[in-house]
């Protein structure tokens, strides 16, 4: 009978021993959280450890909606070490919310103004930018006899009447900065009724940036609102997609970094941060970003189109990041629901 | 009366599993309807939330969509798979076991994969857009067909069970009474089985109004509220809405539970020791309807599959149909690559052990122990209520919970622990009245005479229950496997980047565009499910004819 008990116990301690084993810790590497495309970031990784072999990254990666919404639903808590890369306007709400330990990391003056926070010690800093533009499928333009839009106020052609696609701008980043691009363009009221006009056109919102591009590329729809990066990888894998820079200017959004307040790694952190803007990373985000945020580095990226660096707005990003709720409220009241006949 | 040993053991277990189950679901769905009524900052705001919530016609729109996705499916699935359930049990039809395996096929796959077959079918793009006659796809349309292909094997399996209960003494009156077929399906054969249905019908609903994939992936600009869960929580950051959204969901999934649960209640006396099982009768042109529409279905359900393997397949749909495997090299998408993929199989195996011994020692003691009474009917209780919470819900739940930092199992969050956690809570219920089905069937007399022998519970249940039981356990294991393996509701609030999932996957890769690797790590989710499933059959069939040669008649 005690032989019984005692297998109970064996069994039991095994199970709690198995049990524990999921719990994994990890000391002497840096959690990094990041929204970089996935296919960059082997390479990203593999860079900083050619001059850094000690230090280990763990990429937390996924779209900035979602890594956004971890961020601050951690905050409390934080689990991350340092944010490599995510929209400049998610790290200013952030830093409102007293998320970050302040650092200006060694080089911050070579950087362009726009691409820092402005106070000293920075809370975060800019490393590229990506920029909104127009993804069209030729094939399906042709197909349909459509003639190719040159500006945003060519979308909102009665002809192209459920055949454009853009991102839903309370989850995808993209579609934020595409919003905040448009009222900052057309003026508040301007902006909205070319919203409500170019809503009559859209076919469906995604939840994602990249995936209007990545449609368009396939030919699910012949139009599709999106980002320049993503359109240029589209085009270099073969699709049969052209690039629009609108005419009236596109909105643009900067990819940032900051180190998380409480992190058990700060010196790591810092050394990170310190590389993240050397003129070796600037290069390396320059493989992909046709903007980087040191001047005078940036060499022309292939399938970008060469007019999209002077159609950039003066992007006032602390409109954007205030307004943030405001106008996703109001985007929402507007165009976020079936009941709207679509024509 | 003096308390022995065993009884004290009894406690103990029942204790410990109660607190599980305590720390795993009530405390969590505390803290989630905690937090719908707090603001930002964490002050309790009474109903505020509710009341702007309720004021914004875009959030509210959902209930209805919602509800009305739910229903339409849930009429179209029970007609469909009453029909395919009857064939079955009451035709003499050929090819009965390949059309229940093919029926059984979409319970191996990820909801959302037959969203994106769909898109491939009949999208801007798909073989058969003519088909959709200038109807978009991406609405309601598209998920009702892909929520009827969802839910289909859940109503066959409920309703197969409840016609094959008929009892054949009513069929045989009706036929010396010379009544009609149609007279005999009316007054005996819908009334044994109109309990399995309403269940079915019930099971159905809920499946729907909580499924978050399928709309997500084919809904276009059709909000639902597990939808709005998401874009919420993901989308806004905006917790304390994404928790008022959760508390409305819960709602029409908690009265459907407990409508079902009145309505079980009353089906006890259907199915008593004397009745016959009913034999059916061949009936040449009957047994070939029955064949044709069986085969139908089938068509529908493999073409979907099959669309999903083509599309995996071409290299840049629709412009480069060559055929090549670049779509499975996910270490270069968005959703973790490979890592998701072994991850999941390791959530997959943990989950089917660790639940498998939590689920059957509780229900264990719910059905055998013959002390602690009310502790029995409490952890029988709150077994039930998993049923009731969508898997989004319980993960939003684990987020407000696990990540407080004043909760001492903190150190929990982010790791594979929670997963299993989570998924073993999520599928609690199902696996419970599997256990408890087959542990009625063994004779309360192995208790009482080891009792009376003075033998410890545990020697019984060791020997005997355990043994006895045997093809229910493994039922369970694979129930709890192929489920970690596919949901994606319950895990996409919680995992990290050590334990992405394939399921999430999935969802992460159709969400950026990359629909066609999405479509090939689906069919890895469903390779390795029906591989799991072909081995259990071959396995069990080896093992359980030595555990189990007593059910077998001996000469």
């Amino acid at each position: 009978m005690g032989g019984n008990m005692k297998k109970i116990t064996t069994i039991m301690s095994i199970m709690a021993l198995l049990f524990l084993s999921l719990v994994n810790a990890n000391a002497g590497s840096l959690t990094v959280y990041t929204a970089i495309e996935a296919e960059d970031l082997k390479r990203y990784a593999a860079t900083f450890n050619e001059d850094h072999p000690d230090i280990e990254i763990n990429w937390v990666r996924d779209s900035t909606g979602i890594v956004t919404a971890k961020l601050l639903a951690e905050k409390n808590n934080p689990q991350a070490d340092i944010i490599w890369g995510l929209a400049g306007t998610s790290l200013m709400l952030m830093k409102s919310e007293g998320m970050f330990e302040p650092y200006s990391p060694k080089g911050i003056e070579k950087l362009d103004p726009k691409f820092r926070d402005g106070d000293e010690p920075a809370s975060w800093i800019g490393i590229d930018a990506w920029v909104a533009a127009v993804c069209v499928n030729t094939v399906e333009m042709a197909k349909h006899g459509f003639s190719m839009p040159s500006s945003w106020e060519d979308l909102t052609k009665p002809e192209y009447a459920g055949h454009v696609a853009m991102p839903n701008p309370n989850s995808s980043g993209t579609g934020f900065l595409d919003v905040s691009s448009w009222l900052q363009i057309f003026g508040e009221d301007g902006g909205w009724d070319f919203m409500d006009r170019l809503h009559k056109n859209i076919s469906h919102y995604t939840h994602s940036g990249s995936k209007p591009c990545k449609q368009a590329a396939a030919g699910e729809v012949p139009i599709g609102v999106s980002f320049a990066f993503r359109g240029a990888r589209s085009k270099a894998k073969g699709a049969p997609i052209e690039i629009i820079v609108p005419s009236e200017g596109v909105g643009w959004e900067m990819e940032a970094n900051a180190i998380i307040k409480g992190t058990d790694n700060l010196e790591d952190a810092k050394t990170l941060a310190d590389w993240t803007i050397s003129k070796k990373a600037m290069e390396m985000y320059n493989v992909a970003y046709a903007v980087v945020g040191m001047p005078g580095v940036a060499k022309p990226v292939e399938h970008f189109p060469p007019a999209l660096l002077g159609a950039m707005i003066k992007n006032d990003f602390e409109f954007a990041a205030t307004n943030r709720k405001a106008i996703l409220a109001e985007w929402q009241k507007r165009y976020d629901t079936k009941s709207e006949p679509k024509s | 009366m003096k308390k022995s040993r065993d009884d004290y053991l009894t406690i103990f277990f029942i204790s410990i599993i109660g607190i599980y189950i305590l720390i795993a679901l009530a405390f969590p769905m505390y803290a989630i309807l905690s937090k719908s009524v707090e603001n930002k900052d964490g002050v309790f705001i009474g109903f505020e939330n509710y009341q702007s919530y309720f004021s914004n016609p875009a959030l509210v729109y959902s209930i209805y969509n919602s509800l009305f996705i739910s229903i339409i499916t849930m009429v179209i699935t029970i007609s469909l798979a009453f029909v395919f359930a009857y064939a079955l049990t009451k035709s003499c039809m050929v090819g009965k076991g390949i059309f229940r395996s093919i029926a059984m096929i979409p319970i191996l796959v990820p909801s959302l994969l037959s969203g994106i077959s769909l898109i491939y079918l009949f999208g801007k793009q798909g073989i058969f857009r003519d088909l959709m006659m200038g109807y978009d796809i991406y609405g309601p349309i598209g998920i009702i067909i892909a929520e009827v292909f969802y839910t289909f094997p859940h109503a066959l399996l409920i309703i197969i069970t409840a016609l094959s209960i008929g009892d054949a003494r009513l069929y045989e009156a009706a036929k010396v009474l010379r009544s009609k077929s149609i007279r005999t399906f009316f007054t005996v054969t819908l009334p044994s089985a109109k309990y399995g249905v309403i269940s079915a019908a019930f099971v159905v609903f809920t499946l729907v109004i909580t499924d978050f994939g399928i709309p997500k992936v084919i809904g276009g600009q059709f909000n639902v509220l597990a939808v709005d869960v998401y874009k919420q929580v993901i989308g806004q950051q905006n917790f304390e809405m994404g928790a008022v959204v959760s508390v409305v969901l819960i709602f029409p999934a908690l009265l459907a539970f407990v409508v079902d649960r009145i309505v079980q209640r009353k089906q006890v006396a259907i199915l008593t020791s004397r009745s016959v099982v009913h034999e059916p009768n061949k009936n040449k042109k009957f047994d070939l309807i029955m064949l044709i529409y069986c085969s139908v279905i089938s068509v529908f359900i493999l073409t979907i599959i099959g669309m999903c393997l083509y599309a995996s397949l071409v290299t840049f749909w629709p412009y480069n149909l060559s055929l090549s495997l670049d779509n499975y090299q996910f270490d270069l998408m968005d959703g973790g690559g490979w890592d998701s993929y072994y991850n999941s199989i390791r959530l997959g195996c943990y989950t089917a052990f660790f639940g498998t011994i939590v689920v059957f020692t509780g229900a264990y003691f719910v059905e055998k122990s013959r002390s602690v009474k009310t502790g029995r009917s409490i952890l029988h209780l709150l077994s039930m209520m998993p049923m009731a919470i969508p898997g989004m819900v319980l993960g939003l739940a684990y987020i407000f919970f696990f990540n407080h930092p004043d909760n001492p199992l903190n150190f929990l969050y982010g790791t594979m622990a929670i997963l299993v956690i989570c998924t073993i809570t999520h599928f609690y219920t199902v696996s419970h009245l599997t256990a408890l089905t087959s542990l009625k069937q063994i004779d309360n007399e192995f208790e009482h005479v080891s009792s009376s022998l003075k033998q410890p519970f545990y020697k019984t249940f060791f020997r005997v229950t355990v043994p006895i039981s045997l093809p229910a356990i493994f039922e369970i294991g694979i129930y709890f496997f192929v489920n970690a393996m596919t949901t994606v509701s319950a895990v996409v609030f919680l995992y990290s980047s050590k334990t992405n999932l394939a399921s999430v996957a999935v969802l992460n890769m159709d969400d950026a565009g990359d629909i066609a690797p999405a479509a090939a790590m689906g069919m890895m989710i469903f390779y390795t499910n029906a591989a799991v499933r072909i081995v259990y059959v071959l396995v069990t069939k080896k093992i359980l004819v030595k555990f189990q040669k007593w059910r077998t008649k001996t000469v």
